[in-house]
This record gives structure tokens, C-alpha cells and sequence, in this order.
């Protein structure tokens, strides 16, 4: 169901101590990664309310990314363990009102890895470019 | 007529237990129609669409409104109203949320029609027909009905509103709190909920019981549960209790008879979205740590919807499901 030119716009919640850093590597060392991300710096992934996410989501992007340290990594010890329970309930939800799990992504990026940066923002882009927009404003227009 | 200040009672999605709310002032009523003219309550009096249309705009002090606005008919007479009243209430669950009937956002039209007029087991209906909102009976006679719409709207994506009275329904104290407020001239910032904004864990008569690290390695349902009058904090059993995303002022109601809070009282005063402010709250008090153990607690929680939003999802940030066709 991919539409012609669609752009995918995501969300890129990334966290201050490890991904922000990855993102800065990746920078630094011109890798190339998809431009249609955009990045919103927080401190820890466990700052991530699930209500940022489900917001981006019905205000127009067609996914959403959560970065945050490895686990054990977490700048505040257990952040983003609790990202995970998060974003495991968070699933369920999606599934039920059919949005298509893969909307919405955790993953964990460390201060060195530019690389491993680039690749999870290519793999993103490339699975919601294959996913298609998901136009929350239709799905809740009144006609 | 006399020039004591007017009011109006409406329902739209609901189910009568707002109106019975009301009627559970007991002697309180007597209060209430001392110091007001009910203008217009088509559930207990003889009024007509028509005599709203003949008021002058803004001579109802007040309107209350309960109930979702579901049909084109409802939306029709809460504009009417809008117009016509100095102050609408947003009254229940419904109205302020979408409450109950509001799980009919899992759904749309063309699934319930078909849903409710062909398949139900019961139903004797060989032509198919479902509802129409025109249609000629005996080949002359133009009949008309309301359109339903796809989804459930709370009050306040129809018309604005100005105060929220919560509750499914409101407790009489909520009420004459209110009422009180209004012939008081007393009612706080236009937008309020007329209900205190702590959580109700604030209130909870069982709140000594909460262990200070509260986890939970299990989700457990409260009719598979067979200790729910034990005294004890509800979350610690692993029982989903809506109490801390939900505002107290209910009179702690479910409580007391043993059963976990469904949230009808909405979300504290901040709070975009109750069902996910609970998800939150609960996924940090999952007990491990693992990847594999934590998929597992989650595994015993079936369903997100009821557990989370049995009086909320028209009024939390996706507001319904996406049907297939979409
Ligand atoms: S600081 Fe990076 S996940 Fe908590």
C-alpha cells in the first residue's frame, strides 16, 4: 500500500547520554542516514511518556523511535528498563486499535556506535516506507 | 413565570442512570427546584424541541448534558442548546469522556449495523435492512431518522463546554456541589472538573495497605481473584485499579464494595490521556528486569482497552480504532 514519493516522518526520541552521543558520532563522522527523522533530545528514554508517543502519532508521524543506552548503561541507573516495560504494554495497545507494531520502535544506541545510529534510523525508514503513512486524521475525520 | 434562574437537562448517549442521579438527590431535589425553573428534561417532563427553539439565546442559565453524541439528532439539539444557555455542563462520563458507550470506537457504523441488524442470532430480517436515514413507508409516506455516526464524540469535540460535573454517574455530593457552586456564583476556572484533582489513591480507605515498593510480577483479574476483601491494595495483587490516573471525589464508591476503580471519574487535572497514564504508572512497578520475564507479566494482561479505558477512549489522544478499510 505504499503511496508514490511518500516521505515517511518519524519521531526520534533519543536519550541525552548514550543515543544523542551516537547521533553526534554519526554526524561527525559523515555517515549517511535517512533525512526524514526527526530527533528530539530528552534526558533518558524513561523520560518518554507514553503519551509523547501516541501524540506524534495522531498529529502526523508515521512512526515513532524511542534510543536510549544499552541496558545496564542507563544514566540513571534504571530508565530505560522501564522504557521497556513501557513500550511493551504500549505494543498491546497499538495492536488493538490496528496500528501496525512496528510503528513504533526501542532500541539501544551507545555514545560510540554512530554506525549502529545510521543503521537503525535506515531500517526504520526502509520498514515505514513499506508500511505506508498512517494518517491518523482520516481514521478520525468525522465523514 | 418567575424569575428564578432556568435550567436545562439533556441526555445524548447515555444510559438514564445519569437522569436516576439526579433523582438520587433525594430531598435535595426539593433544594434544587426551589432555586431553579427546570426549562426543558425530556426524560421527566412533557417539553418540546420547539420550546427551546422559541427561547431567547442565553436564557438558560445552565444546561446539563449527559451522555456521548453518537446521532446527528443529539448533535442537533446540544448546538441548540449551546446557544440558548449561559453555562453546559458536560454531566457523567459519557459526556465528559464518552464513557461506556464509547468502546463503540472499537468499532464503526457499517460493523455494528452489521453487527446488530444481520447477524444478531435473534434478529428476523430477510431483506437486510439496517437503518436509513430516509426511507418511504407504504411507497408515501417519508419517514426520517437521526444519522448515526461512525464513532462516539464526548461533549467537547461537539460543542464547547464549560464544566465538567464526572462520574458514572456523578455521586449526589459531586452534584450538589455543583449546583451549589452555580447559585453561589462560585465555580472555579470555566473548563473545570468539578471534582477534587488528587488521585484517588490520595483518598483510598485502603491506602495504609500499599507496600512502600509496590511491584507486580502478575496481572490478575478481579473475578478470578478470590481475596478482593482482603483489605489490601488492589495493585498489589496484581488487580488492575484505575486509581492512580483516576480524580478522587467518587466516595470511593467501588472500593468499599470490594472491586477495583474503573476510572469513571477521568483523569487528574494535567492528564492528556488516563488509559496511558495508568499504562505508565503500572509499567513501573513491573517487578523484573529481563527481557523474557517481563514479556511474560505482560502476557498475563489479555487486553488494554477495558482495563484502561472503559470510560475513556473517545476523549484519550487516538480516540478510536482503525478500522481495515482505512
Ligand atoms: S540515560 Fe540513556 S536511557 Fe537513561
Amino acid at each position: 500500500m505504499t503511496e508514490k514519493g511518500f516521505e515517511p516522518k518519524i519521531a526520534a526520541f533519543i536519550c541525552n547520554w548514550c543515543s544523542y552521543g551516537g547521533a553526534d558520532i554519526a554526524g561527525s563522522k559523515r555517515l549517511q542516514y535517512s533525512p526524514n527523522v526527526k530527533l528530539i533530545r530528552v534526558m533518558c528514554s524513561g523520560r518518554v511518556d507514553p503519551q509523547f508517543i501516541m501524540e506524534a502519532l495522531r498529529d502526523g508521524a508515521d512512526g515513532v523511535m524511542i534510543l536510549g543506552c544499552h541496558p545496564g548503561d542507563c544514566h540513571y541507573i534504571e530508565g530505560n528498563y522501564r522504557t521497556m516495560k513501557r513500550h511493551g504494554m504500549l505494543k498491546l495497545l497499538l495492536k488493538q486499535l490496528n496500528i501496525e507494531e512496528d510503528r513504533v520502535i526501542l532500541d539501544w544506541v551507545s555514545a560510540s556506535e554512530g554506525e549502529k545510529f545510521a543503521k537503525v534510523v535506515d531500517k526504520m525508514n526502509a520498514r515505514i516506507t513499506e508500511l505506508g503513512p498512517l494518517n491518523w486524521d482520516k481514521v478520525v475525520s468525522r465523514t | 413565570m418567575s424569575d428564578k434562574p432556568k435550567i436545562g437537562i439533556y441526555w445524548c448517549s447515555s444510559c438514564g442512570g445519569c437522569e436516576e442521579a439526579i433523582i438520587d438527590l433525594n430531598e435535595g431535589i426539593l433544594d434544587v427546584v426551589a432555586a431553579v425553573d427546570i426549562m426543558f428534561w425530556p426524560v421527566a417532563m412533557d417539553f418540546k424541541y420547539d420550546d427551546v427553539r422559541k427561547m431567547k439565546d442565553g436564557e438558560l442559565l445552565a444546561s446539563f448534558i449527559n451522555g456521548g453524541v453518537r446521532l446527528s439528532e443529539q448533535e442537533d439539539i446540544v448546538k441548540l442548546l449551546r446557544q440558548k444557555s449561559q453555562l453546559i455542563f458536560a454531566f457523567g462520563s459519557c459526556a465528559h469522556m464518552g464513557g461506556i458507550p464509547g468502546l463503540a470506537n472499537m468499532n464503526d457504523r457499517e460493523s455494528i449495523f452489521k453487527r446488530v441488524y444481520i447477524e444478531m442470532e435473534s434478529n428476523d430480517n430477510p431483506d437486510n435492512t439496517v437503518p436509513q436515514t430516509e426511507s418511504l413507508v407504504n411507497g408515501k409516506y417519508k419517514a426520517e431518522l437521526p444519522e448515526f455516526y461512525n464513532s462516539v464524540y464526548p461533549l467537547d469535540q461537539i460543542i464547547e463546554v464549560d464544566y465538567y460535573i464526572p462520574g458514572c454517574a456523578p455521586q449526589p455530593q459531586t452534584i450538589l456541589d455543583a449546583f451549589t457552586a452555580i447559585l453561589e456564583g462560585k465555580l472555579p476556572e470555566k473548563g473545570s472538573v468539578l471534582a477534587p484533582s488528587k488521585s484517588l489513591c490520595d483518598t483510598c480507605p485502603r491506602k495504609e495497605t500499599k507496600p512502600d515498593k509496590l511491584t507486580i510480577d502478575i496481572f490478575r483479574r478481579p473475578h478470578l481473584y478470590d481475596k478482593l476483601d482482603d483489605g489490601k491494595c488492589f495493585l498489589e495483587a496484581g488487580i488492575i485499579c484505575m486509581g492512580p490516573a483516576t480524580r478522587s471525589g467518587c466516595g470511593e464508591r467501588c472500593i468499599n464494595a470490594n472491586m477495583p476503580c474503573r476510572g469513571c471519574y477521568g483523569p487528574p487535572d494535567g492528564v492528556k490521556d488516563q488509559g496511558l497514564s495508568m499504562m505508565s504508572a503500572l509499567a513501573s512497578i513491573i517487578k523484573p528486569d529481563e527481557e523474557k520475564d517481563i514479556q511474560s507479566v505482560l502476557e498475563s494482561l489479555p487486553d488494554s482497552i477495558i482495563p484502561f479505558y472503559m470510560y475513556g477512549l473517545p476523549s484519550s489522544i487516538m480516540f478510536r480504532k482503525k478500522m481495515e478499510k482505512e
